[in-house]
C-alpha cells in the first residue's frame, strides 16, 4: 500500500479543483454517465431503487400524492446533473459545481452497484471467488468510493460557514 | 450544484385526511444504509442543512448506530422539500408527524 498516494482532487488558489487521475480510471468513469442515464430514464426500477426512495414510508396516499408531484422532477434534477459530468469528465480543471456533479453522479452509480452486488454492511465487496462474474462491478464499486470520498474532503474545503448547531 | 427551485408539494386535501394534524409539525428522518460513506453523509447534513461538522457527524454516527436521526423539522412544505433534496443526493429519507 502506498502511504503517501496522491489525491485526485486538489482545490487550486483560484477556488477551482485539479484532477489527478490514471488513464485507466478516467475511462472508467466516462462510462457510466451513459448508463446511469440510462437506467435513470427508465424511471423507479430495481436497480434504481435506492435513488428513487419513498417520502411517506407511512402514509400511502400521501405518498402517491408526492410521487405523482415530484418523481418526474427528480429524475429531471439527476439528469441535469448528469448532463454537467458529461460534459466536464475529460477535463482536467473542475468548478466547485462540477465536482459536486461528480461526486453526486458517481454516488449514484455507487447507490446501484452497491443495489446490484446486495451490499451489506458485515460483508467484504471483495470476498467472493475471484473469478465471479461480477468482480468488474465490485472493483468498480470500491474505486468509486475512493473518488466519492476523495471528493467529498475536496469541497468540505470549500463548504460556507455552519449557519446553524 | 443550484439551490433547489423546486416548488413545495401543495397540500390538495389534507385537510380532511385524518393523518395531516395541523398543529403537529414534520419530522425529516434518514435512515441507516450499508451503502452511503459515512463521510458522504456528514458532508451531505453540512452541505445541505448548514450544521457544523461536529453536529453532521453526531447526526451521521447516529443513523448508523441508532438506525435514524431527525435531521430537521417544520412545517409539511418545508420537510418535503428537504426530503427531496436528500433524495437528490442520495440519501434515504422519510417524513411524518411528530407523533
Amino acid at each position: 500500500m502506498a502511504l503517501f498516494r496522491r489525491r485526485r482532487f486538489v482545490r487550486t488558489s483560484s477556488g477551482d479543483f485539479t484532477v489527478r487521475m490514471r488513464p485507466e480510471e478516467r475511462a472508467l468513469l466516462a462510462s457510466l454517465p451513459e448508463q446511469l442515464a440510462a437506467l435513470v430514464a427508465d424511471g423507479p426500477s430495481p436497480a434504481t431503487t435506492r435513488l428513487f426512495p419513498p417520502a411517506y414510508a407511512e402514509a400511502p396516499e400521501l405518498e402517491e400524492e408526492y410521487q405523482r408531484l415530484m418523481s418526474d422532477e427528480l429524475v429531471r434534477r439527476r439528469q441535469e446533473t448528469l448532463t454537467v459530468v458529461r460534459d466536464s469528465i475529460g477535463r482536467e480543471q473542475l468548478t466547485e459545481a462540477e465536482l459536486h456533479a461528480w461526486v453526486g453522479v458517481f454516488n449514484d452509480v455507487r447507490l446501484v452497484l452497491g443495489t446490484l452486488l446486495d451490499v451489506s454492511e458485515n460483508r467484504e465487496i471483495l470476498d467472493v471467488d475471484p473469478e465471479s462474474a461480477d468482480m468488474a462491478q465490485r472493483v468498480a464499486y470500491l474505486v468509486l468510493s475512493e473518488i466519492v470520498e476523495e471528493g467529498v474532503v475536496a469541497l468540505s474545503t470549500a463548504l460556507p460557514p455552519p449557519v446553524r448547531e | 450544484m443550484a439551490a433547489p427551485t423546486v416548488a413545495p408539494v401543495e397540500a390538495e386535501d389534507t385537510e380532511h385526511d385524518e393523518r395531516v394534524d395541523p398543529d403537529k409539525p414534520w419530522i425529516v428522518i434518514v435512515w441507516n444504509d450499508p451503502i452511503n460513506l459515512m463521510s458522504y453523509v456528514t458532508f451531505v447534513f453540512q452541505k445541505l442543512f448548514g450544521y457544523s461538522y461536529e453536529r453532521a457527524t453526531e447526526l451521521m454516527l447516529d443513523v448508523h448506530h441508532k438506525g435514524r436521526a431527525i435531521v430537521s423539522s417544520g412545517s409539511r412544505e418545508r420537510a418535503e422539500l428537504d426530503v427531496f433534496r436528500l433524495h437528490e443526493h442520495g440519501l434515504w429519507a422519510t417524513m411524518q408527524q411528530e407523533s
